[in-house]
């Protein structure tokens, strides 16, 4: 539970991020709200020599409406949004996820931007921007690029965000139809042993913890716009996935809370 | 002068709480001194493992670091006198293989350390330790209590057998074999007692400091036992005892995983001795799965014979009991502890019970909250349980036909174990907490939603239990061949301006003896509770004590204070009625002020009586100056605290996930001194055992290696997993003690695991579930419901 020792640099905006980025390279992590990267640095599962903290940034904590979508800086706490007025009244569901991550301490020190660079398939609000159809903004050296949130997630604690990019907003589309989270665990704090959301009454849907990645249920997506009812459509949510096994569940286990769950939260969601 | 507020019976805030909470008390971590070395442990990586080679020169080189030590060297050194110490060797030919601080040639759990690092920072101590180079060869591990049973690897190469000991207690052969001849019903049940890992919120750690002129050292540690461990470190290193002196700062909890004596204790003392500078140590969280011995591990077989209105004619216990690698301060004995409280709270003609004692490759165990108890409750409750189904009566109706003297108030029952029940009240008990959890109600609502398909089925358990605390009788110990006594010590002075000093030899880590002990004082000797100070935890200014854990500091403690505080008030008479020329045969004394019977106009209070003791210009002729008395209390008995726990369950019949929704206790611990105190413990002392039920689990692969080491994967609740608890009491006064107090400290975890998993039981018996394996976790609750081995 000791760190190796590193480097510790701040960072001023998200262009000096990216200029410490490129000069650092891969021995460099930025630090957000440093929940799950410090914990793995304590562990020594992560050694890397340089820390460029992009934590103070407050100018890209944000929650606002623009055009049709929610844009939200990347420095925006859990806490954030679970306690926005913006979201509440146009994305409802990122409110509710962000209120079910972690314990409150958590809450307070995690962000938007960090949890979805750190690419976890077990964490609840990179799977929610998967369902919600978001888009990952990132900078770079060449300036800024936009990633769909369905292409960003790459493999197991991986994104397609190059080493000297750095994620500066998500977005989200506003006022969609219903929604779900339905997230299944054994104590308040922990990740979900397998998660399902449901957004925009059933147009989108994605599946925690079945895989290396925030996972699409491709399958009861298409099942649905094919017209299949929410029942059978559930019974397709773990086709295509190859869940983990762990001490919670194995993958005959998961399977079966992957389609009691899409069913739940299909439900919930009003999907027919 | 002074009316006598905050004493016993007052539900009062606690005088440690502002200081715990505010941040202002020092733990063994916050304590520094100049020149002080860290210690890095190299931890063992495999169960079990001959130590090749160890290359510590990459180590040594590193910046910051003073010195690295194999166990060979330490051992070449001569710092030890003797082995770590297994104060109670249960049977005379109890196997014990010697436990050295530091393994010498063969390392025998993941964990064991196998060389330290001295540096001069924590971070220099853990990188150095990264770089010393051990060459195993890895033997094979004994990794289960089966493996060690059935399997052909030894957990000690050189011994032939893992069977460390066999104990029994069968008072009456005979009438055991008779009781299980032809019995009309007949339970047999096997349960497993998972390891646990006691997780206190303070990881444990170490400060030792040499005297700047040399010749002492002063130990601050996180231990429940400053007292035990000054004896002990004497015994194992030949250091002075006079010479020691052991500091237990702020302790963050223990719940019995501080009540050892420790290597890195040991070897904080003898590093610092011999290189005259301060050592320390702090564990990690990752480091304590090995370098903390853990709790519980036992195979049960319990077996009950009835008659066909399912009366109780006897019952028989066997365990299988997991070691761990080493015998550790009270390891064996802990099967021990339970062993007397397989019968419960019932009426038991004929009894027998045995424990195997196993080596395996594994972390040792020893105490943890309940020690034995929780182990021996579970199983008689949920053997009971399924005792009751087979007669075809509600659990609650089996409990009646059975209780000890037909469930009315008794004093002094002898059980068939051959112990003395103090006092027993139990089917008042019972019917309190039937009624405090709408038992009735709850059923026909567990029986609507069964009728009704409910997705969410509901469970219903109870438990009425028994422990024994407030250990204990010296000679009970000296029976069982335990290592010390039972007694406790305490010393009560009132200084000249009349505020009192208590001196206590148990010594708490979080239960609040310093508020408890005031309010002793205050109705004893009719003062303030805020006017008493209580001293402890520092060998110095507390010599003589045995500390803190069985549930025994306030049955024993706490009444030593009592009895001195008595004694003080008599030598106070003496004073008083040379004042008032008087005959101290008529003084009185109440709320504090002592006066002539008839006469109450002339009174002086006890504390005004502070000062003519210390002025000593007119005290009786020949009684020494000063108010001080002191007591070593050895309690004539065990106290046996019980009551009945009621756990409501719900069942996602979807995703197999239990909900714990309703909690009942109703606990009678004799008379209560502070009932807000026996409130806490209750509260933490359920959740700890629900926590069994439901969450925890030690978990190890074929190798040894643990799975689950870290909180991500071991699973502590926290308060949002538990429902509001509902507690009441019964009370009914030990005849241990003259304060009629019993104990509190561990009963909450003795009886709510089985509470839980009966409700958990009861709420899968419609899919034909008649057990399941602790904890129950979703998974295995799913798969039970389909069908499914667990």
């Amino acid at each position: 539970m000791i760190p190796a020792a590193f480097d510790y640099k701040v960072a001023e905006s998200a262009e000096h991020a990216v200029q410490l980025l490129g000069e650092y390279g891969d021995e460099s992590k930025l630090l957000a709200g440093g929940h799950s990267l410090i914990p793995m640095m304590k562990f020594r599962l992560a050694t890397p020599t340089v820390l460029i903290d992009v934590g103070r940034l407050s100018d890209m904590r944000y929650i606002r409406r623009d055009n049709g979508h929610i844009s939200i800086g990347a420095m925006t706490r859990h806490e954030q949004l679970e306690n926005s007025d913006v979201l509440a009244e146009a994305c409802p569901m990122l409110k509710h996820v962000a209120s079910l991550v972690g314990d409150p301490s958590v809450r307070h020190r995690g962000t938007l931007g960090g949890t979805m660079a750190h690419a976890d398939a077990a964490s609840d609000l990179p799977a929610a921007v998967l369902a919600l159809g978001g888009t990952i903004v990132a900078a770079g050296p060449n300036g800024t690029r936009e990633i769909a949130a369905s292409d960003f997630f790459s493999g197991y604690f991986e994104s397609v965000l190059a080493a000297d990019e750095m994620i500066t907003e998500i977005k989200v589309p506003a006022d969609t139809g219903g929604w779900s989270y339905q997230k299944f665990n054994r104590r308040a704090q922990d990740w979900a042993i397998v998660g399902v959301a449901v957004a925009d009454g059933g147009s989108g849907v994605s599946l925690v913890n079945m895989g290396s990645t925030p996972l699409r249920a491709e399958a009861v997506e298409s099942a649905l716009r094919g017209g299949a009812s929410a029942a059978d459509a559930s019974l397709m949510a773990a086709d295509g996935t190859s869940p983990p096994e762990d001490h919670n569940a194995d993958a005959e286990y998961r399977t079966h809370l992957a389609k009691a769950l899409t069913a739940r939260a299909l439900a919930e969601a009003g999907a027919s | 002068m002074n009316a006598t507020t905050g004493g016993i019976g007052t539900a009062m805030l606690r005088k440690e709480d502002p200081k715990l909470l505010t941040g202002e008390n020092k733990f063994v971590d916050d304590i520094h001194v100049n020149g002080e070395l860290w210690m890095g442990m190299v931890r063992c990586t495999s169960a079990h493992a001959k130590i090749v080679s160890i290359d510590t020169s990459g180590a040594e080189a590193m910046p910051g670091v003073h010195s690295v030590y194999t166990g060979q060297q330490l051992a070449d050194m001569e710092l030890w006198a003797a082995p770590l110490p297994c104060a109670w060797p249960v049977t005379e030919d109890m196997l014990n293989p010697p436990h050295w601080p530091v393994a010498v040639d063969t390392a025998r759990h993941v964990g064991e350390i196998v060389a330290v690092v001295l540096a001069d920072s924590r971070y220099q101590a853990a990188d150095a330790v990264e770089h010393v180079v051990v060459e195993y060869d890895y033997q094979p591990a004994v990794a289960s209590i089966a493996a060690a049973r059935d399997g052909d690897a030894k957990a000690h190469l050189e011994l032939d057998t893992n069977k460390a000991y066999t104990w029994e207690l069968v008072p009456d052969p005979d009438a055991l074999a008779a009781a299980f001849e032809n019995p009309a019903h007949h339970v047999s049940a096997d349960f497993v007692q998972q390891r646990l890992i006691p997780a206190a919120m303070e990881p444990r750690g170490v400060l030792a400091v040499p005297s700047p002129m040399g010749g002492e050292i002063t130990l601050y540690s996180a231990t429940q036992v400053p007292h035990i461990l000054k004896v002990m470190i004497a015994a194992t290193t030949g250091l002075p005892e006079q010479k020691l002196r052991i500091i237990a700062p702020s302790v963050g909890g223990g719940f019995g995983a501080k009540l050892n004596v420790n290597p890195d204790e040991l070897l904080a003392v003898t590093l610092a001795n011999r290189l005259g500078r301060a050592v320390r140590w702090t564990e990690t969280r990752s480091e304590a799965v090995g370098s903390t011995h853990q709790g519980r591990g036992q195979l049960q077989h319990i077996e009950i014979a009835a008659d066909e209105n399912g009366k109780i004619q006897g019952v028989r216990a066997h365990l299988d009991a997991d070691m761990g690698a080493y015998m550790m301060l009270i390891t064996p004995g802990v099967a021990l502890l339970g062993s007397f409280l397989y019968t419960g709270v019932y009426d038991v003609p004929a009894f027998g019970f045995s424990c195997d004692g196993y080596f395996t490759n594994l972390t040792p165990t020893d105490a943890y909250r309940g020690a034995g108890r929780p182990e021996a409750s579970y199983a008689i409750e949920r053997a009971m349980d399924i005792l009751a189904a087979k007669v075809g009566v509600g659990p609650d109706e089996i409990r009646r036909r059975n209780y000890i003297n037909g469930g009315e108030f008794f004093e002094d029952h002898e059980a068939a174990s051959t112990l003395i029940f103090d006092s027993g009240n139990y089917a008042p008990n019972l019917e309190k907490a039937l009624e405090l959890a709408k038992y009735e109600e709850l059923k026909a609502e567990q029986a609507r939603r069964r009728e009704a398909g409910d997705g969410k089925q509901l469970g219903i358990g109870m438990c009425t239990y028994v422990e024994i605390c407030g250990l204990a009788p010296s000679r009970a110990l000296g029976g069982l061949n335990y290592g010390a006594g039972g007694w406790e010590h305490a010393t009560v002075r009132m200084l000249p301006t009349g505020k009192v000093e208590v001196v206590s030899g148990s010594t708490p880590h979080g239960q609040g003896h310093e508020t408890a002990w005031s309010q002793i004082i205050a109705t004893k000797m009719g003062v303030s509770s805020d006017d008493v100070t209580v001293l402890h935890s520092d060998t110095a200014l507390s010599p003589l004590g045995l500390d803190t854990y069985g549930s025994r500091s306030l049955a024993v403690g706490g009444v030593a204070i009592s009895m001195a505080a008595e004694k003080l008030i008599e030598k106070a008479k003496l004073i008083a009625a040379h004042q008032f020329e008087a005959s101290p045969d008529d003084l009185e004394f109440v709320d504090g002020s002592f006066s002539v019977k008839g006469t109450p106009a002339k009174s002086v209070h006890i504390q005004e009586l502070g000062f003519a003791a210390f002025a000593a210009h007119d005290l009786p002729d020949g009684m020494e100056p000063n108010l001080q008395e002191q007591v070593s209390f050895d309690p004539p008995n065990f106290a046996f605290p019980f009551g009945t726990h009621v756990a409501v369950v719900e069942i996602d019949e979807v995703t197999g996930g239990v909900e714990l929704v309703d909690y009942i206790a109703v606990d009678d611990c004799g008379t209560q001194v502070n009932p807000m105190i026996v409130e806490g413990q209750l509260h933490g002392g359920i959740v700890q055992g629900a926590a069994q039920a439901l969450w925890e689990i030690a978990m190890y692969d074929d190798d040894g290696n643990p799975t689950n080491p870290s909180f991500m994967d071991y699973l502590v609740p926290s308060a949002a997993e538990v429902p509001y608890m509902k507690t009441d009491y019964t009370v009914t006064p030990s005849t241990s003690n003259p304060l009629g107090v019993k104990g509190a400290g561990e009963a909450g975890t003795i009886g709510s695991a089985a509470a839980v998993m009966n409700a958990v039981v009861d709420a899968l018996s419609p899919y034909g579930v008649e057990d399941m394996d602790m904890p129950a976790t979703p998974r295995r609750v799913w798969k039970a419901m389909q069908g499914g081995a667990s």
